[in-house]
């Protein structure tokens, strides 16, 4: 499970305190950046979550790689973000079986119970809905993933079961994902409380 | 590799005896099958078995996928290899108390066969296993992929052993250049050949790579390799290793597959502490070292170039050859880069001699070619199969056919680099030359099959936008082609196509075959010349008639309800997730068509088929005011 810093910009934008960037020393002290700069990222990013501007400069400075060339990569390749995710990540495969079998409809379907578009986060940072190339289950097409939690055989109407209940699990509304049903600070004390740091 | 003389189907060999004798469940763990929620259903077997008192008896063990990817979650019960399909948690109860206690197999439970309606209990008899010719699949779905022993008791590991300890690297390159076995990657470059240019090349150092970057959506075989029988990867580098010199190796992973990952990690580790790998292998004075090295999500780095820099820790782009890798590849030093296939299928080559590969397959592709099955076809999966089968055989033999009866359209090969081919095209052998002339390619061997519902255009608009997407911005005809391109398909499915769109699309495919940089930019027009050619009329119908043939396209179709066949049982108004269809109970309903997103969830639901998609000139015709 990535886990995000504590005190991230939070989703109204607030200036993000100070990152703890222990960790990238750690890991650049670990692997020489010089002809492993991917596996380096991908580390950085396995503990932060994503890969804020701070952490970039970090492994900039302590490697001598320029920044620039450090986001050439980050930017190049799709495993790699500069932006935070939902605590929760949705991902429907949209392999070409699954394309066949009505992906697009899947998307939609999640698209309107989440208020979310394709590649986005709801505004209280607990979910981001993405899709994916190929997950390589093209005879249960559609697929998608919910966390670790994988469903097959899709219909916009299973899919929309399956994720209101997954929101059910969660005691999470439709208003609580667009970040009017409770505060800002109830739903940062709520992932205080049960979010286990992630966010 | 272990398969007794004379005894030519891989697949039919080798029950794997469990450890102290235990009788043995399989349950497939392959991607597929997860989806499906086999862990499930490993867990009720632990949990069933034992509850019966059985757990001294019988072993629960996950193996690699399987093949039959449609049935999963499916389960094997070793001995008589009785084949339990698409398994719910009550089915493991019966499983556990009438076969594993009863000791009867459990009828109403086994497979049923399409169309013959025949139960068959053992899996090796249904037609789908029994048409394949398994080689670089012969231990996938058999063994379990993270315990070396199994691999090693079947055979693993001998041939490695017998070409590192009494064989010249001479020897070893002469067995596959005579083999005639070509890269299974795509390309189909002969790989004896590729093995003597590199041996050939002099230098302090040379690399080994396994190219494991499959990304063509819809393909599974590489996949289901790695993380169903990682070490007939590995005993085929090392094999490759000696061939042409190289005491490094990486195995190159595609972001999106962590399980193999793991399973190639764990298989990595065993193989060294059993003195396979690292200095001094099997003894001798050949020493390899291997690593793994994880992609991080891009397309193009399937392309040995780009690999090569990724692996460097740079930006995937693709560079001019020559040089080629051969001469100056990874770190500038000589390097082979195969793919997973090809090396899989290389241990079987040294143990059962080349002139066994070479007696299969046709005269210019010799050998087998693994395929992943995928689409409206009845059986999906995994199959492997003599190359120059035909694609009636592939889709109707090994798969069974259409799904719901449907019609056959075409099946697309090669993912976003190849291309369509037609029902009327059913008999064509898959080799590399047929395909070619059809102007599909072999590819990697995903092979999707469309029915009438699919709309070729919108397939071809799905390649491009892939391609488009993953096209890495070197070169300018793939960089800005490929996206005029998908315009011009994006403009058509949206009921907007122009006269000339056709034209153009034709041209501008021609330009970006010829001038592109690399294979992406190369092949990505594939999918559009080669649906052009067989189903222009489609592009013409959405073009000239605002018409979507398949009825696919959402801006070229109406929801209509027939009112003569609706019974007014309110299921699609109670499904409709915006509230757009409105009426009586017992009364013909009708949908509000500003309101309606087309989901298509009413039609889905309605058991009386009174849901349609008007396109066209039927929307007219109907009255219905065409939203698009």
């Amino acid at each position: 499970m990535p886990r995000r810093v504590t005190d991230s910009q939070g989703p109204a934008g607030a200036a993000a305190p100070e990152l703890d960037l222990s960790e990238v020393r750690r890991v650049v002290g670990e692997i020489d950046p010089h002809g492993n700069l991917i596996a380096v990222l991908q580390h950085v990013q396995a503990h932060y979550g994503y890969l804020p501007e701070p952490v970039v400069n970090e492994i900039a400075r302590l490697s001598g790689v320029p920044a620039s060339r450090i986001y050439g990569i980050v930017t190049f390749y799709a495993q790699f973000s500069t932006e935070p995710s939902g605590r929760h990540k949705v991902y429907v495969c949209h392999g070409t079986a699954c394309h066949v079998a009505g992906a697009p409809r899947i998307t939609e379907a999640l698209e309107q119970e989440l208020g979310v578009a394709d590649g986005g986060t709801t505004p209280d940072m607990s979910f981001t809905l993405d899709s994916v190339a190929c997950m390589g289950a093209c005879s249960q097409a559609p697929v998608m993933r919910i966390d670790a939690d994988t469903f097959g055989n899709l219909t916009p109407d299973t899919t929309r079961k399956y994720i209101l209940d997954v929101l059910a699990e969660l005691g999470l509304s439709a208003g609580d994902l667009r970040g009017d049903g409770a505060s800002d600070e109830g739903a940062a004390g709520d992932a205080a409380a049960g979010g286990g740091g992630a966010r | 590799m272990s398969a007794p003389t004379g005894a030519p189907e891989g697949v039919r060999v080798g029950v794997v005896p469990a450890a102290g004798g235990k009788r043995r469940v399989q349950v497939c763990a392959g991607t597929a099958c997860v989806f499906a929620g086999s862990m499930k259903m490993v867990d009720a077997f632990e949990h069933e078995i034992a509850e019966a008192g059985l757990a001294d008896q019988v072993e629960v063990a996950i193996i690699g996928c399987h093949g039959l990817c449609s049935q999963g979650p499916l389960a094997v019960v070793s001995g008589d290899e009785t084949y339990y399909p698409k398994l719910k948690a009550k089915d493991v109860k019966r499983i556990v108390a009438e076969h594993l206690v009863g000791g009867a197999v459990v009828s109403d439970l086994l497979y049923v066969e399409p169309g013959s309606g025949e139960r068959i209990a053992c899996w090796h008899d249904i037609p789908f296993y029994a048409q394949q010719k398994r080689i670089a699949l012969r231990d996938v779905g058999i063994i379990h992929p993270e315990r070396i022993d199994e691999y090693i008791a079947r055979g693993g590991y001998d041939a490695a052993r017998t070409v590192v300890t009494g064989k010249t690297p001479e020897w070893v390159v002469d067995e596959v250049l005579s083999s005639g076995i070509r890269g299974r990657g795509g390309a189909g470059f002969p790989t004896g050949q590729k093995w003597k240019f590199a041996a050939a090349s002099k230098s302090d150092q040379k690399y080994l790579i396994c190219n494991g970057d499959e990304g063509d959506p819809g393909a599974f075989m590489d996949a289901s390799i790695m993380d169903g029988d990682p070490h007939a990867v590995i005993e085929g580098m090392i094999i490759g290793s000696f061939a042409i010199g190289a005491r490094d190796g990486y195995i190159y992973v595609r972001a999106e597959y962590p399980l193999a990952v793991r399973r190639l990690r764990l298989a990595i580790a065993a193989a060294e502490e059993h003195g396979f790998l690292g200095d001094h292998v099997f003894g001798s004075d050949w020493s390899f070292h291997l690593k793994i090295k994880e992609g991080a999500g891009a397309f193009v780095c399937g392309e040995e170039t780009a690999l090569m820099a990724s692996i460097e820790g740079r930006r995937g782009m693709p560079r001019p050859r020559p040089p080629f890798p051969a001469v100056s590849g990874l770190w500038g030093k000589p390097t082979n880069i195969n793919n997973v296939e090809t090396y899989a299928n290389i241990p079987w080559i040294i143990t059962h001699g080349a002139a066994a590969y070479a007696a299969l397959g046709t005269e210019k592709s010799r050998g087998t070619k693994a395929f992943s099955l995928a689409g409206k076809v009845v059986n999906g999966g995994l199959a492997e199969v003599p190359i120059g089968s035909t694609i009636r055989e592939m889709i109707y033999g090994v798969g069974g056919g259409i799904k719901d009866g449907r019609e056959f359209k075409a099946v697309q090969l090669g993912g976003p680099s190849g291309g369509c081919v037609p029902a009327a095209l059913i008999d064509t052998p898959i080799d590399y030359e047929s395909l070619a002339a059809t102007g599909a390619i072999m590819g990697s061997g995903g092979m999707v099959v469309a029915d009438d519902q699919t709309c070729m255009v919108d397939l071809a608009r799905y390649f491009l936008q892939f391609t488009q997407n993953e096209s890495c911005g070197k070169c300018v005809p793939c960089r800005l082609g490929t996206k005029r391109m998908l315009e011009i398909l994006e403009r058509i499915t949206a009921g907007e196509g122009e006269d000339g769109d056709i034209e153009r699309l034709e041209k501008l495919a021609v330009t970006i075959k010829r001038t592109s940089l690399c294979g992406l930019g190369q092949t990505a027009p594939n999918p559009v010349l080669t649906t052009i050619r067989y189903f222009r009329h489609e592009y013409e119908a959405h073009i000239y008639k605002g018409a979507c043939p398949a009825r696919a396209c959402s801006a070229l179709i109406t929801y209509h309800i027939d009112a003569e066949t609706c019974t007014g049982c309110m299921l699609c108004a109670k499904k409709c997730p915006v509230g757009a269809i409105s009426g009586e109970r017992k009364q013909p309903h009708t949908i509000d068509l500003a309101a309606c997103t087309k989901c298509d969830t009413c039609r889905q639901v309605c058991r009386f088929e009174a849901v349609q998609r008007l396109t066209g000139d039927e929307r007219a015709a109907l009255g219905v005011v065409a939203d698009a």
